[in-house]
């Protein structure tokens, strides 16, 4: 090392590697053009709408039912995506069948789908005379153009992430600890809920938080399938488009920085999760 | 292996939820797969190749390739930039801006239009002097490519990131040892080692550019034949009940879709020890 700061004197011992402060400088400029310039139009003008403007903004019965439906609805598609999720990854690391690897590759296929082929051939398939739609209509069950058809568009965006978050955790915990639970007499459910299951709750709380987050900012999917009746099925994301047709900046504003700072929550509670339990386990030892 | 297998589900217990497992993707993921090639073709591969060939659908297809072919190469270059930047070197706020390169993930895409309809709408920030000028950005192509980078911004630095820590800096400060300039070090050791990394974060930001809905929906106007994206056109044709075109143009959508799966699944099982651990399949 010291041959190299004597032969380069630019390059000095603490940061030997060249290029940090061209890529460093480049990277935050492209940052500030393309992500924060924008975002801080959208806080300053949030900021500037002052109480009176954000009441009026707030204090509307439509904006409060869209506020509801997207928060109840994504909440619901993301409980359910963690639980499917968690059987399907499950599935996909422990057991061995034909098919398996196809089933792993399919999971990203809402990944890769773009939102807005996805929202019509959910709305195709869960409409009266769809694939699915003509064997729930017996039924009673309508699910296109109702908030149900919100969750279930919600359930096909949040899927990937609760299966993809989970599947690295279940792939690395082995079978020793449950070998040890059943070898000191445990019995199959005692040592799923007592030690299987600890070891996977904070990566199924990260799944159940990102396709949350995912599913309230979710436009494309859900425009289709949910007939966007005001004070019924009509989401927030939508709701600010509406008020920007109608030149009411700051109606879409209030509406965004909800959304916005429910987005940050969610991104700090994920970033919390593994702390959280790790200060959990450290009380019980 | 007595007691290995002892832990096993009883055999029916297993097939039942590996069979649900099977269910639970085939309602969710194959079945809407497979409409969209079902009402696509509905019509028969005349009408098919109709829908797809119409003067407005080309300039929609057009126009989605031009997004894309402005929006990859400059998230590669900055993406790696970035990446090169916070996985070699430690610095002050470094958790911060790892945190902000996140932020387009959380962001709803309808907020991210908003964003950009503030800085350059006629009552927006720059809307007055850009008027004066005669330059036009929102509701035209530009805006398109703004919206579409802020959406797709974090894809190849979060895929480099994880991957260039992993691999450490022992080469390139071997390289550097041994006389290499800066650019000599990255081409002839970065580049070839975080290569396939690269390729699986422009494909992810690749596969994300041209499906994206909500963001350029807020920002395009709408305008046929000039500022429409496929999945524009898509909306717009399925909103004029015209429900066979609209699926027509979906399936060719979703054809890249299915693309971008293979490749990836195929640059998982083949160069998986590339790529950043997570992204590792065994």
């Amino acid at each position: 090392m010291d041959a190299i700061a004597k032969t380069r004197p630019g390059a000095g011992p603490r940061r030997p590697l060249p290029g940090f402060g061209f890529s460093l400088g480049l990277g935050l400029g492209w940052l500030g053009v393309v992500i924060l310039l924008p975002l801080s139009a959208l806080v300053l003008h949030a900021a500037g709408l002052g109480f009176a403007g954000w009441w009026r903004a707030l204090h509307d019965e439509r904006v409060q039912a869209a506020v509801k439906l997207s928060f109840g609805a994504s909440f619901a598609a993301a409980l359910v995506a963690a639980c499917a999720g968690t059987l399907v990854a499950w599935v996909v690391v422990r057991y061995r069948f034909p098919g398996r690897r196809l089933l792993d590759a399919m999971v990203d296929l809402p990944f890769a789908m773009p939102t807005a082929v996805a929202g019509i051939a959910l709305t195709a398939l869960y409409a009266q005379n769809g694939w699915i739609g003509r064997w729930l209509q017996p039924l009673g069950l309508k699910v296109a153009y109702t908030p149900l058809g919100i969750v279930v568009a919600l359930v096909f965006i949040g899927m990937p992430f609760a299966v993809r978050t989970l599947q690295p955790v279940l792939e690395t915990l082995g079978r020793e600890p449950e070998q040890a639970a059943a070898s000191l007499g445990a019995g199959r459910f005692t040592t799923l809920r007592r030690v299987v299951l600890p070891e996977l709750l904070p990566a199924i709380l990260t799944g159940f938080s990102l396709a949350f987050a995912r599913a309230l900012g979710e436009y494309g999917s859900v425009i289709f399938i949910a007939g966007n009746l005001p004070y019924r099925t009509e989401i927030a994301p939508l709701l600010i488009t509406i008020r920007l047709e109608e030149y009411d900046y700051d109606g879409a504003v209030a509406i965004a920085a909800l959304l916005l700072a429910a987005s940050f929550l969610c991104l700090l509670a994920i970033n919390a999760i593994p702390n959280l339990f790790k200060h959990a386990r450290r009380r019980d030892g | 292996m007595a007691d290995a297998n002892a832990l096993d589900p009883p055999r029916w217990l297993r097939a039942l939820l590996i069979l649900s497992a099977v269910a639970v993707m085939a309602l969710l993921v194959l079945l809407p797969l497979a409409v969209v090639l079902g009402s696509g073709f509905a019509g028969g591969v005349r009408a098919w190749y109709a829908a797809l060939s119409e003067p407005d659908a080309l300039a929609a297809l057009r126009l989605t390739l031009f997004t894309a072919a402005i929006v990859i190469p400059l998230n590669a270059v900055f993406g790696t930039l970035t990446a090169w930047a916070l996985a070699r070197f430690e610095f002050r706020g470094k958790r911060v801006l790892l945190a902000l390169i996140d932020l387009p993930f959380a962001v709803s895409p309808v907020v991210a239009g908003l964003c950009l309809v503030l800085l350059f709408g006629n009552h927006g920030w720059f809307g007055a002097w850009l008027q004066a000028h005669d330059v036009k950005i929102l509701f035209a192509r530009p805006a398109i490519v703004l919206a579409t980078l802020f959406i797709t911004f974090p894809f190849v630095a979060r895929e480099l990131i994880p991957l260039m820590q992993q691999q450490g800096s022992d080469e390139e400060l071997a390289a550097r040892s041994l006389g290499a300039g800066a650019w000599t070090m990255f081409r002839r050791v970065t580049l070839p080692n975080i290569k396939w990394g690269l390729l699986y974060g422009v494909l992810l930001c690749g596969a994300r550019a041209m499906g994206e809905f909500g963001a350029v929906s807020v920002v395009s106007g709408h305008i046929r034949g000039l500022t429409n994206t496929l999945p524009l056109h898509i909306e717009i044709l399925y909103n004029e009940f015209n429900s066979t075109a609209a699926f027509a143009v979906a399936s060719l959508l979703c054809a890249l879709a299915l693309v971008t799966l293979v490749l990836k699944f195929w640059l998982e099982s083949r160069h998986g020890d590339a790529l950043a651990s997570s992204q590792r399949r065994h």
